[in-house]
């Protein structure tokens, strides 16, 4: 371990801890670990900062990787430990890392009162759609159908789709990306870290293991350009090798997959990620109905709203400038007091 | 009526050293027969009273006691209060399901409980005199509201035949005064509409009951101003029903006498009267003062514990910051993250909420940090009795996680003591970084007392010793920094909170390697690791004072309590002692470990009792822990033990001791 007190730069192994990392090999999980300790450094903020939460899982052992503070807390509960910990600790920087099971299903919950709250922390949703540590149950974002030990005649469970959980609570920042691409990882982590509120990413992860080439239709190296649409904000959505297909808002208020060569390019939706109505940006989680259809990647949604630990800061710097600073003495002396003397009581008796 | 119907006020409510005690002078009984013109006010002396208020739950009857308390307060009384109201916000009108009831008990001398039997029942309505009448004390007073005694209303209370004729209240002095009718008619000059308008009755009565106890006015009629200041007309209307109840009393020669309890002598000082939940809050305050560390408080609202949620809630400018959750759990994990962030964390919960708390907890004596968690107890299981008062956590703070996390508990024994036991609670977990179990009930959380402010400088000083270097140095020499590497004396490991650069680490749910705190499946370490954390949380018993007993005559029966049982175990000893008999009192504070000297002192008596509202949690600890044969008084009802049942259960004890 190296005791780097205050150093103005840091590089990759300064993020990484002694400790062996003991996901499977294959896992995507490595690629998601390199991004992160790729993009610290580069971010320029100290490791004293940077706290990593997370919750139960296989993405749960996460800060243990990590050379930062960390706490690898209950299943579930990551949100609702990082909320306290954020918004006593302004000053730090709280990543939240959590997988599907961990956030959809048992701490369903906190998720969306961190996200409706907009508590200053950087979820990141490692999405494998399995339970990998208890070995291959179905999860809260397998499709339909799923045939798994706890489910060997098919899941009848009618999935999550995180994105739309996301926004449907008004998550201020809200992204996707997958682990077959580092780069694309590293840029939405970068624009998550840089969101001042609560940021939701959900990255595509592959669990060699339980649910083997999951996202395969979506990420592989050459379906990539048919399948994933790259938001980029404030151009035109579009995708595919030659850029020939695009999005289009369908006359029945949903949106379309269209040739653009067939409607004209300036028929096709302008991406904004920072309408404050959520409407579009769920109309676009909506877009994909599976893994073996177009799924837009990148931010979906990046609004300013001021966030909760920053309102709770400021209320008591109200309260401090209107009430002066709290007195102990004075506190206790709040109520109704009267004092007695010790020779006679002082009260007067009753008159009549 | 002669003044003889008055002697039942003189009834014991506690202590039997005030039989008969304190006549007023009969001369005054001869003054009564001789003035047939208008009467000078009288005042007779009284060393002692209970008044209990019962009325519907929307008639203001928790408004009306507080009220009189405050006033007994200022003029100097020792006092001790029990509210009682339904779960319900509304329950039915005119129904048993829905009295609400405040009892007092004020006094001349030092007292500790609020009384077993009124002596003085003010009924607002039949069903309030239903459901209250069976408690009042042989030979006491009813004063009832006549008007709200139609036929629709007994019926609706239950009653076959009216109570005021059929013989059933000839034990009691009666008065019936029309405070309906009365208010209506006192405050018209408001122009309320009568719906409206009656709704002051309660200030009526407050204003009888006030001259009839010769309590001052000025401080109830300031209350009002303040307290309705954005509603003037309810201020008129709530003032003239108040003035209109004292001069009802003044004139009307319904009584023939006021009466006074005079001051008590009280320790010099200046007091204030709290409810346990509001000392609880200050004690954390204290304690967060005291400590340097900023206080956070994540909570969900839960009877009867929300009222501390609500008094930490006003006090910002300490740098609180509370945090309304989502739910339980997420009160406590939002707690347990402040305190890795350096904060003096509480969640606060009653029943209910410690189950859902229970895995936060188990993981906050994994990750050895500070975090208390008070359950202000209330009848269970399950939903159970919100609104009642239960002692039956105790097994479920010492054992409710799996596996082996043991958990220091700390429990208060009256209202105000709330806030020694919260820097207490404060103290031991900051010291020795772990969660703290800080139990009060309903009883305490609702009650009130008079306290004797202490001086905030003599207060104890909570040292947090954060840690602010590396503690290692690692086989290449390099230092490092060991999260589980503990502190000899106490066992506690340091506790280093992010934004101290050089100390990053992990922790978390997982084993860890005793020291350098890796994640660590090692069976000899995991053993060792349990036996770590239970002998720091054992060693405290080293750092808690010894359990003191008040045995003035060298007893054969000790009674040890824990608790809101305190006040009433100590009423019972003076009264036993009053009639001449041998007993002495403990109390315990500390749950987890036990005062190290509790066995001896266990060992010193024949008999030991332990009274608990609950089906003898305690003792079943103090039996498994010290093999003596412990013998379990309990109840369960809702409320807590009167002086005359734990008396009983004392004698029968004693005289097997003779035997
Ligand atoms: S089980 Fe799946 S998700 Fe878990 S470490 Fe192995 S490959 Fe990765």
């Amino acid at each position: 371990m190296t005791n780097v007190m205050s150093a103005p730069t840091t590089s990759r192994k300064d993020w990484a801890t002694d400790q062996e990392v003991r996901w499977c090999p294959g896992c995507g999980d490595y690629s998601i670990l390199a991004a992160m300790q790729f993009l610290l450094p580069e971010l320029g903020v100290q490791r004293e900062n940077t706290v990593f939460v997370s919750g139960i899982g296989c993405a749960a052992r996460f800060p243990y990787y990590m050379n930062t503070y960390g706490m690898h807390s209950i299943h579930g509960r990551a949100p609702a430990i990082a909320t306290g910990l954020a918004i006593s600790r302004p000053d730090l920087d709280v990543w939240v890392v959590s997988g599907d099971g961990d956030a959809l299903s048992i701490g369903g919950n906190h998720l969306l009162h961190a996200l409706r709250r907009n508590v200053n922390i950087t979820i990141l949703m490692f999405n494998n759609q399995i339970y990998g540590l208890t070995k291959g149950q179905f999860s809260p974002t397998s499709e339909v159908g799923k045939i798994t030990k706890s489910s060997p005649f098919g899941s009848l469970d009618r999935p999550f789709n995180p994105l739309s959980v996301a926004i449907g609570a008004e998550a201020t920042f809200v992204a996707r990306t997958h682990d077959m691409d580092r780069k694309h990882m590293m840029e939405t982590f970068r624009r998550a870290h840089d969101h001042q509120g609560a940021a939701f990413v959900e990255i595509f992860q592959n669990c060699n293991v339980f649910n083997d080439g999951a996202f395969e239709h979506l990420t592989g190296r050459d379906q990539r350009a048919e399948m994933l649409i790259p938001l980029r904000h404030g151009e035109p959505i579009r995708f595919g090798a030659d850029n020939q297909r695009g999005v289009v808002m369908g006359r029945d208020g949903t949106l379309e997959l269209v040739d653009v060569a067939s409607v004209g390019e300036s028929a096709l939706l302008i991406h904004d990620e920072t309408r404050p109505d959520p409407g579009l940006a769920f109309l676009l989680s909506r877009l994909s109905g599976g893994v073996d259809r177009p799924t837009p990647i990148g931010v979906f949604r990046d609004v300013e709203v001021p966030d909760y630990g920053t309102l709770m800061a400021s209320q008591l710097e109200e309260v401090r400038r209107r009430k002066g600073e709290g007195d102990l003495a004075a506190l206790l002396r709040s109520g109704i007091t009267w004092e007695v003397d010790g020779r006679s009581p002082t009260a007067a008796p009753g008159e009549g | 009526m002669g003044r003889r119907d008055f002697r039942p006020f003189l009834a014991p409510a506690e202590d039997f050293r005030s039989v008969n005690s304190n006549v007023g002078d009969p001369s005054e009984e001869q003054n009564v027969s001789s003035t047939l013109e208008r009467p000078p006010r009288r005042t007779a002396r009284l060393d002692q009273v209970v008044v209990r208020f019962a009325g519907d739950s929307g008639d203001g009857m928790q408004v009306t006691g507080d009220r009189f308390t405050t006033g007994s307060a200022l003029f100097g009384n020792d006092l001790a209060t029990l509210p009682n109201f339904p779960a319900e916000i509304r329950a039915p009108a005119g129904t048993l399901a829905g009295v609400s009831a405040f009892q007092v008990h004020i006094a001349d001398h030092d007292i500790t409980t609020p009384g077993d039997n009124p002596t003085v029942l003010v009924a607002m309505n039949p069903a309030a005199l239903r459901a209250n009448v069976g408690d009042l004390a042989s030979g006491g007073t009813v004063i009832l509201n006549s008007d709200a005694f139609d036929e629709r209303a007994l019926d609706k209370a239950g009653y076959a035949s009216d109570p005021r004729s059929d013989g059933s209240m000839a034990a009691f002095a009666v008065y019936e005064v029309k405070m309906t009718s009365l208010t209506l008619e006192a405050v018209k000059p408001v122009g309320a509409k009568p719906r409206d308008a009656e709704r002051s009755k309660n200030f009526f009565a407050l204003g009888l009951i006030s001259w009839l106890f010769s309590r001052p006015i000025e401080p109830t009629l300031a209350w009002i101003a303040e307290r309705y200041a954005a509603r003037p007309g309810v201020v008129e209307a709530n003032t003239l029903a108040f003035k209109a109840g004292w001069n009802f009393g003044e004139t009307a020669e319904l009584f023939e006498s006021a009466y006074e309890v005079p001051a008590s002598k009280l320790d010099p000082g200046t007091y204030t009267n709290v409810t346990g939940n509001t000392a609880l809050a200050w004690g954390l305050i204290a304690a967060s003062v005291r400590s340097g560390l900023p206080l956070f408080l994540g909570s969900y609202p839960i009877t009867p514990a929300s009222d501390l949620l609500h008094e930490l809630a006003k006090h910002k400018q300490f740098g609180v910051r509370t945090f309304q959750a989502e739910d339980e759990i997420a009160g406590a994990g939002a707690a347990l993250g402040a305190a890795f962030g350096g904060s003096l964390a509480v969640t606060t919960t009653s029943g209910p909420g410690v189950d859902l708390k229970s895995e936060t907890i188990g993981l906050a004596v994994s990750l050895e940090l500070p975090l208390i968690v008070v359950d202000v107890q209330r009848g269970g299981p399950s939903t159970g009795l919100p609104t009642k008062t239960e002692q039956a956590d105790l097994l479920h703070a010492m054992y409710g996680r799996h596996g082996e996390a043991p958990v220091p508990i700390i429990a208060a024994k009256t209202p105000a003591h709330c806030f020694e036991a919260a820097i207490e609670a404060a103290r031991l977990a900051v010291t020795y970084r772990t969660p703290v179990f800080l139990l009060t009930d309903g009883y305490l959380a609702n009650g009130s007392e008079p306290w004797r402010l202490p001086d905030v400088e003599s207060l104890p000083v909570i040292q947090p010793d954060l840690a602010v270097a590396p503690n290692h140095v690692g086989p290449d020499g390099e230092e490092e920094f060991w999260p589980y590497l503990r502190d000899e004396t106490t066992l506690a490991r340091p506790w280093a909170v992010p934004g101290t650069a050089g100390l990053e680490h992990r922790i978390g749910g997982l084993e860890k390697s005793d020291g350098a705190g890796d994640v660590s499946y090692d069976p000899a370490n995991h053993e060792r690791m349990v036996r770590l954390r239970a002998a720091k949380i054992a060693g405290i018993a080293e750092a808690i004072p010894s359990l003191e007993v008040d045995d003035p005559d060298g007893a054969g029966l000790l009674m040890l309590g824990w608790g809101s049982t305190y006040g009433t175990i100590v009423a019972a000893a003076r009264s036993l002692r009053a009639q001449g008999l041998r007993v002495a009192r403990a109390h315990l504070m500390h749950l987890n470990p036990f005062p190290a000297n509790l066995g001896e002192v266990l060992g010193r008596y024949a008999k030991v009792l332990i009274p608990e509202v609950n089906l003898g949690q305690l003792s079943r600890l103090v039996r498994a822990e010290y093999l003596i044969d412990a013998v379990s008084l309990t109840k369960v009802q809702g409320t807590p033990f009167k002086v005359s049942e734990i008396e009983e259960a004392a004698m029968l004890l004693l005289k097997e001791i003779e035997q």
